[in-house]
Order: structure tokens, then C-alpha cells, then sequence
């Protein structure tokens, strides 16, 4: 094991902790408990819900696949993974300011609150907290056998012990400080992100001998890796152009983002997170991408994308500065994985136990509800990751766009289109994901329908059945004044 | 149906600047990068060392967008008050 590497984790794990323990006096302090545990008592200034939003998006894959992709395939990929600067303003400048009124007004703590207010029907509760917890579950076990494997790979402990160690450390902090815990830890972890992968850049270029020198020895191995095309030609236009509505815009459909959506103090904070978002995505996105595809000259011959930015780390910073790098890709794991818990974790609570079970519980009933719940749910979740069920391998496939699919207009049009009633919801929903399942499994044996990616026509058909059923069936205006 | 709320009208209107930027947005991206980067690799000209249609399309993309957000919220978006008038 090597300690240079290893101790700058370990001192980022501590601070993590302490501020776990930190939001959990927070809680104690508070009178609304569910608001504070699940919302952070919708007391987020700027600067923490721009990092939030930016930590909680940016996953795995955005620290470890995607560079890795960018590795192979050239600068085609930064273009592709650069569609995703758009979800740092679109995501606020559409749910904004009518989401955070709307939701202040039914006094809303998830997403599922909101819908069940607007649409007032418990087959639309029902439909989104089970695939909201059933994609949910699955994405978060696939993350945490990437932070487990994450921890193998930079340690050598085996990859149970990583696991514990990464499970524990999540765990605490989640369970006892709740939302505002996930919030300020994201905040430390996306300027871990920041830091890190500026340095990292810099690192890369210096052992690459200037970016003039990286380039032309991309030029030199094969011309195509400097095309927006992939380095066998195969990137194709519509492809990478339908990744605006994957990592762009139909990311506004996504239940974590739009929890967020509730949880800030102000417009003020508001605004000045669709600043600091936009900035920091772009920053970030840009950086570890150009990484990715800057090591190929540096590092030649990696042949598994996931290794890349462990290796170049390694490679060309100083130990203890690659520890404190590594970290990054640790910290975004963690800060994804974290607010999925605590998001399936208010959907049993209060989508499920509060609405169907138990609606006169007790404050502490409910207290003890969340904290138990959030426990639990951890718990099952690493025994899951310790040996990952098939099922669970595929559910995740669709955790992404199927969400998006499915959550999509019942939340935007139920914003902005007085006429979109429940009808037009749950057709909305089923189509969503019934049609990204299908396609999912024509494309994987037929290619790439129109060339675009899977979530593509599921958007523009579950679109078009919302407005269908919503017309024709029962077809009233909704007044959003009551 | 009783008047609808002030704020509301706010929201509408940003909401609608919002699909405007990422339309703009995605025009520029795409025009600089299959505008520029479809010629043959030999033309591409380097900026910093980066290919021209890169360079334009996400770097000087993403600067003019940060640009962008900046005025938005300094000069466009306006403050609304979320709580519920009654709690003022």
C-alpha cells in the first residue's frame, strides 16, 4: 500500500465525516424534522446548491468513463461530453422559480409530493415511487461497486475491505445528518473535483510536453483523433448531438435534480447557483475529458478506460498529490451515491409510509422512520455490491434515461400546461419507460435506431402520449391558484 | 378561475429564456464543430494548440455561455419571494 497515496484520502474521508456530524446538530435544532432531514429546511444559499447539483450529476462515469471513452476515441468525445454544460442553467432556469413556489405551496419535500398534489392520483404516486426506487436502487449498488473498486485499485486492500470502508463512510454521515449532510459534503466534494482536475490537466500537459506537442502526436498515431468523428470514424453527428437530450436537457426529469429544485433558500441563491453550476460543470466536463484524450500520447496502450485517470495520476504527479487527485473521482462517487440514498430513503418514508401506511405518525415516529430507513437501505445496498445480482446489472442500464423518460413531462408540463391531468401522466410514464426497455434491446441487437441514442424517441413518444391522453381524456384546466 | 399569480408570469418568462439559450447554445456547438471539423484533418488550423473547431465550438462555446449565465442573472432574472403572499 502506498501511505503518500492513501493518507490524503484518509484525511478527505475525516473531514467528511465531520461534517456529517456537524448537519446532524442541525437536525436536533430544527422544528420541521422531515424538511430538514429530506430538504435541508430549504435553507440552501448559491454556492452549495451549484455545487450539489454539479456533485450529484457528476458521477462515476464522468471521472472515470468518460475519460477513459475520450481515450480511445479522441477530441469527438470531449465534444459529445461537453452537451453537458446545458444542464447546469436549464435545469434551474426551467424547474426555478415556479418548481420552488409550487412546491413551497403544497409544502412538498420530494418530487413524488409534487406530483401526487398536482395530479392527484395514487396510481401516479405509486407508478413513480416504485420506479424511482426500483431504478434508483440499482443505479446507486452500480456506483458503490465503483467507489469499492475505486478503493482497490489505489489501496490494493481487497475489494470486500474497500467496500466496507467506502459503505461505512457514506453511511454515517448520510444517515446522521440528512440532507444538509449530502449537501455540504457535495459542496467540499465538488471543490475536491475542481482542484483536482485542474491540476491533474496541468500535470498531463506538462509530462506531454506542452499541448502543441500532445496534439501532433494525436495527429501522427491517427489523424481521425482529432476529428469530432472517433478515432474509427464512427461518431456520428446525430449521435453525439442526441447526447443534448441524454446529459442536457432531459435531465431536468431527473428525481435528484429536482429535489434540488425545492431545496434553495432564495431566488437569490437561485441565480447565483446557475452561475456557479454552469461554470463549474463546463470546468470540470472540459478538464477531465481533455485528460482523458491528453494521456494517449503520455501513457500509450491502457486497455480499460476506468484505469486511465488512476494511471495518469500516478504516472505524472508527485504520490501525495495524486492521493489528494484521486480523491476527486472518490469524492464524486460518493456525493452521487449519497443523495440517491437519502432520495429512496424519502420515498419509502414519506411517498410510501407517510401517504399509504401511516399518515398521522407521530414526529417521532417519523424520526426514527428516516433514520432507520436510510440505515437499512445502506446496508442492503452493500450486500448487494458485494456480489452484484445479474438483475440489478441490468435494471441499471435503464436507471439513466429511463427516468428521464418517465419523469420528464409529468414534471415540466405539469408546470407550465394547465390542461396536462393525470390521464396524460401515467401514459406519459408507462410509454416512457415501456418504450426505452424495447428500444434499449432493438438497439443492442440491430444498432443505433436513426442513429440516435436510446433515450431519444422514448422522450419525443412519451411526449406526444401526454398530450394525447391528457386531451382526450377528461380534459379540464388545472388551476394552479388553489 | 381566479387572477394569476404575478410571479408566475416571471417564471414563464424565464423558463422561455432558458429553451432560447440552449437552442442558441446548440446551434453554436454544432455549427463550429461539424461546420469546421468535417473538413479534412490537414486543413484544421490549431488555436493553442487545439483544433480550430473545438476550440470554437467548446472552449470559446463555454466561455460565451458562462458570459451569458452572468448577465442573466445580474440583469435579467428577477427576484421573486417563494413563500405563499399570506406569510409574508
Amino acid at each position: 500500500m502506498n501511505m503518500a497515496v492513501v493518507l490524503p484520502m484518509i484525511i478527505f474521508l475525516l473531514i467528511i465525516f465531520f461534517i456529517g456530524y456537524y448537519a446532524s446538530k442541525k437536525i436536533s435544532s430544527s422544528n420541521s424534522f422531515l424538511q430538514e432531514y429530506f430538504l435541508g429546511g430549504r435553507e440552501l444559499g448559491g454556492f452549495v446548491l451549484a455545487m450539489t447539483m454539479v456533485a450529484t450529476y457528476g458521477s462515476a462515469s464522468s471521472f472515470l468513463g468518460g475519460p477513459g471513452t475520450a481515450y480511445t476515441m479522441g477530441f469527438g468525445w470531449i465534444l459529445l461530453a461537453m452537451t453537458q454544460v446545458v444542464t447546469g442553467y436549464f435545469v434551474l432556469l426551467i424547474l426555478g422559480k415556479k418548481f420552488a413556489i409550487l412546491a413551497r405551496r403544497y409544502n412538498a419535500v420530494t418530487l413524488i409530493d409534487f406530483l401526487k398534489m398536482r395530479y392527484k392520483s395514487p396510481i401516479v404516486v405509486l407508478l413513480s415511487a416504485a420506479s424511482m426506487i426500483i431504478f434508483l436502487f440499482s443505479s446507486m449498488t452500480a456506483q458503490w461497486v465503483g467507489g469499492g473498486r475505486l478503493i482497490e485499485s489505489l489501496t490494493g486492500l481487497n475489494y470486500h475491505t474497500a467496500l466496507f470502508i467506502f459503505a461505512i463512510s457514506v453511511l454515517v454521515y448520510v444517515t446522521i445528518g440528512g440532507f444538509r449532510a449530502v449537501a455540504l459534503t457535495d459542496a467540499v466534494q465538488g471543490g475536491v473535483m475542481v482542484i483536482g482536475t485542474l491540476v491533474l490537466l496541468i500535470g498531463v500537459i506538462i509530462a506531454g510536453g506542452g499541448i502543441d506537442n500532445i496534439v501532433q502526436d494525436l495527429v501522427n498515431e491517427n489523424p481521425r483523433l482529432v476529428s469530432p468523428y472517433g478515432f474509427d470514424g464512427n461518431l456520428s453527428m446525430a449521435y453525439v448531438s442526441s447526447f443534448w437530450i441524454l446529459v442536457g436537457v432531459g435531465v431536468v426529469g431527473l428525481p435528484q435534480m429536482a429535489v434540488r429544485a425545492m431545496s434553495y433558500k432564495n431566488s437569490r441563491s437561485m441565480h447565483r447557483a446557475l452561475v456557479i453550476g454552469t461554470i463549474v460543470t463546463g470546468f470540470i466536463m472540459l478538464n477531465m475529458h481533455l485528460i482523458g484524450v491528453f494521456a494517449r500520447p503520455v501513457l500509450p496502450g491502457i486497455e480499460i478506460g476506468d484505469k486511465v485517470i488512476p494511471l495518469i495520476a500516478l504516472e505524472v504527479l508527485p504520490a501525495w498529490l495524486a492521493g489528494i487527485v484521486l480523491a476527486a473521482p472518490m469524492a464524486a462517487i460518493m456525493s452521487t451515491v449519497d443523495s440517491l440514498l437519502l432520495l429512496v430513503s424519502s420515498s419509502i418514508v414519506k411517498d410510501v409510509y407517510i401517504n399509504y401506511i401511516k399518515p398521522d405518525a407521530s414526529e417521532k415516529t417519523i424520526k426514527r422512520m428516516s433514520f432507520g430507513i436510510t440505515a437499512i437501505l445502506g446496508v442492503i445496498v452493500f450486500l448487494l455490491a458485494l456480489n452484484p445480482p445479474d438483475l440489478l446489472i441490468f435494471l441499471n442500464l435503464f436507471a439513466f434515461g429511463g427516468l428521464e423518460a418517465a419523469f420528464i413531462w409529468p414534471v415540466v408540463l405539469g408546470l407550465y400546461w394547465s390542461y396536462g391531468n393525470k390521464y396524460g401522466a401515467i401514459a406519459s410514464m408507462v410509454t416512457g419507460i415501456a418504450t426505452y426497455v424495447a428500444i434499449h434491446f432493438y438497439n443492442q441487437s440491430n444498432g443505433n435506431l436513426f442513429g440516435v441514442h436510446t433515450v431519444t424517441l422514448p422522450i419525443v413518444l412519451s411526449l406526444v402520449s401526454f398530450v394525447l391522453f391528457s386531451l382526450l381524456i377528461k380534459r379540464e384546466q388545472y388551476d394552479f391558484e388553489k | 378561475m381566479k387572477k394569476q399569480d404575478p410571479r408566475f408570469k416571471i417564471a414563464h418568462r424565464e423558463a422561455l429564456i432558458g429553451v432560447a439559450l440552449a437552442v442558441v447554445h446548440f446551434i453554436w456547438w454544432f455549427g463550429f464543430a461539424y461546420g469546421l471539423g468535417s473538413r479534412p484533418v490537414e486543413e484544421y488550423t490549431y488555436i493553442f494548440g487545439l483544433p480550430d473547431w473545438f476550440f470554437y465550438s467548446c472552449v470559446v462555446g463555454f466561455i460565451l455561455i458562462c458570459i451569458t449565465v452572468i448577465l442573466l442573472a445580474k440583469f435579467v432574472l428577477k427576484d421573486v419571494s417563494f413563500e405563499e403572499e399570506d406569510m409574508k
